[in-house]
């Protein structure tokens, strides 16, 4: 195998020819200059913020592992509950389970991020099954259902798979109903859920951690189930990866990451409410309603932009968030918001990495957090991360969790589900 | 480039032949990866990366996204095929033990290197790869790496054609000019 040994030294050498010549010039001038102070980084980078020292360099995004753990090997003995919950392992074996949507005839389907794939946990003569219903998918984190058909969504497209629960072992292939969509990597990945007027939402994330951006990003959409009549539902939405109507009134309530590199603590994760179409939430603009950001808070303030209901956590990746209609919880969920809180990586000692309560004041604003599922965070590491929550028809609720590749089932009171 | 593609199938299709026919430990099979990759951690072929030192979990993620294929290559594509969870683990944890990758024998030129380093610093590969390149947990060891290698993944990242695990290096070098690359590539592949 030393075919292409003079290959690459020719290549080699001609590349170095050619950079003697055109650095040259530069090269005087950068090694009579002092070496200490960086150059600025380039208008949006993903790192701006960022302080060079040792506590920041220790800081990077975190890989869910690709493999998913057996269901043995779940970390149930780690992850704890309130007195009279209980957390069983509903099925396992997912890479990468991420958003959750729930079929008329009771399946559950699961979005991914890093893989390719939504599957379909499968109820049969009370035994669980996990079966891949599309594959080739290009981070196709989002699914909705609505009247027999699954929706799709993928990083810069939407599509659906009518009848999909009477073809769950030989499911057509997606047919996209809207692509008009950025093709961004950063926050480009979609939850998406369908209102009560019936239409899905679909949000396209700001295109990096901290930037000014066009009118297409930052913001949340609406469109009819076949596609048309897109429409712009609110504006100043960094990332938003759930959201849900409050049973009550409702409006559209939606969780929403805050940037990174501003401080270990600032800001907080926002949870937001539309109250109006077109509303404006201050991102990159003003944070948590009442930080104006460093660089592009000049010239504004934060009383232009809808401030949240409530704050979720500095970098604390809240993500799925449904509000409770169950019978079976305690009668204080009803109607409050159930949050998964991924986990934070831009920050020395993480925050986040559980399943919280926000309580409601009679105004629709926060009043309080409580945890209810917690343990994904083990000295400072992440032993599951909670991505998404969802009501299953007897009460209990679902959650995904990416790092391990399940889904548990959080229930109370009554006795657990027959095993596996 | 394809003649090459063909030869690495050829040895990838040879290996799986040869392991149908017995258990052989991780170190054995192993011996199809150094065919391209190096023997000693150290890759000698065109545009073909060093596996020295690599760290686990992101040597993990890498073998795990060519099985699945959402990371094509034809020869890789191949021979992870037919490899369970665990092969992908034992090889990806054979892989950080293997010696890590030598600077060259000749120092960097030194203006280059200059120029590197500061392209290096104002983007922050730091931020993630450590100061000295060696990364961590999920984020690739880039010390020392081809030079050629790191021109092209740095250019798929740029324009997206490479695929991360997670969308990260695309954001990166959403904003780093198409002219900086060579610079950092030279520099990395050079640094001591």
């Amino acid at each position: 195998m030393r075919i292409s040994a003079s290959v690459p030294r020719s290549l080699l050498l001609a590349g170095a020819f050619i950079g003697v010549l055109s650095y040259g010039a530069v090269a005087q001038t950068a090694s009579s200059a002092a070496p200490a102070a960086a150059q600025p980084l380039p208008p949006g980078s993903p790192m701006i913020g960022r302080p060079d020292n040792e506590a920041a360099q220790k800081l990077a995004p975190v890989a869910a592992p690709p493999i998913a753990a057996a269901a043995d090997k779940l970390p149930m003995d780690k992850l704890k509950v309130p007195a009279g919950f209980n957390l069983e392992v509903y099925a396992a074996g997912m890479p990468n389970a991420r958003s959750l949507a729930l079929g008329d005839k009771g399946t559950v389907f699961v979005g991914s991020r890093t893989v390719d794939k939504v599957y379909a946990i499968v109820n049969k003569d009370g035994k669980r099954e996990v079966k891949i219903i599309a594959s080739g998918l290009y981070r196709p984190n989002g699914v909705a259902f609505k009247d027999g058909t699954l929706y799709i969504a993928e990083l810069s497209k939407v599509s659906k798979i009518e009848k999909i629960e009477d073809n769950l072992d030989n499911p057509p292939k997606p047919t996209v109903i809207y692509d008009n969509l950025p093709k961004d990597e950063a926050h480009g990945w979609k939850f998406i859920a369908i209102g009560p007027d019936n239409k899905l939402y679909v949000p396209v994330g700001q295109p990096g951690n901290n930037v000014l951006h066009d009118k297409d990003h930052g913001q949340i959409r609406r469109i009819n189930l076949d596609g048309s009549g897109a429409e712009v539902v609110a504006v100043g939405v960094r990332n938003t990866v759930g959201f849900d109507w409050n049973p009550e009134t409702k409006q559209l309530y939606f969780t929403d990451n805050s940037r990174d590199w501003m401080s270990e603590d600032l800001p907080n994760d926002e949870l937001n409410r539309v109250t109006k179409v077109g509303e404006h939430f201050g991102s990159p603009y003003c944070w948590q309603g009442n930080i104006p950001d460093p660089e592009f808070g000049w010239g504004h303030s934060c009383s232009e932009f809808t401030p949240p209901v409530g704050l979720m956590g500095p970098h604390a990746a809240s993500l799925g968030m449904r509000f409770y209609t169950g019978k079976m919880f305690p009668q204080t969920f009803k109607n409050q918001a159930i949050i998964a809180r991924h986990g934070s990586w831009n920050k020395t000692n993480k925050f986040g990495g559980d399943v919280v309560v926000a309580h409601l004041n009679k105004d629709g604003t926060v009043k309080n957090i409580e945890p209810i599922v917690t343990g994904f965070l083990q000295d400072n590491k992440y032993v599951g991360r909670p991505v998404d929550v969802m009501q299953m028809k007897d009460g209990s609720m679902l959650i995904s969790d990416d790092w391990n590749g399940a889904v548990y089932r959080l229930s109370y009171g009554k006795a657990k589900v027959a095993a596996q | 480039m394809r003649q090459i593609t063909t030869i690495m199938a050829a040895f990838a299709f040879a290996s799986l032949a040869s392991s149908a026919q017995a258990a052989e430990t991780v170190e054995q099979r192993a011996a199809t990866c150094f065919a391209c990759h190096g023997e000693h951690g150290q890759s000698e072929m065109e545009n073909t990366p060093s596996l020295g030192g690599q760290q686990s979990p992101y040597a993990l993620i890498q073998l795990f996204m060519f099985r699945e294929k959402l990371r094509t290559f034809d020869p890789m594509n191949d021979i992870t095929k037919p490899f369970t969870d665990a092969d992908l683990q034992n090889f990806a944890d054979f892989i950080a033990k293997i010696p890590k990758p030598q600077p060259p024998a000749e120092a960097g030129d030194p203006a280059r290197m200059q120029k590197g380093l500061a392209l290096a610093q104002q983007h922050r590969c730091n931020s993630c790869h450590n100061a000295d390149f060696s990364g961590k947990e999920n984020i690739p060891r880039l010390a020392n790496q081809r030079e050629d290698y790191l021109n092209k993944t740095l250019a798929e990242y740029k324009d997206n054609s490479r695929h991360g695990y997670d969308g990260t290096m695309a954001d990166v070098m959403g904003e780093v000019p198409k002219e900086q690359i060579a610079d950092l590539a030279y520099y990395i592949s050079h640094y001591r």
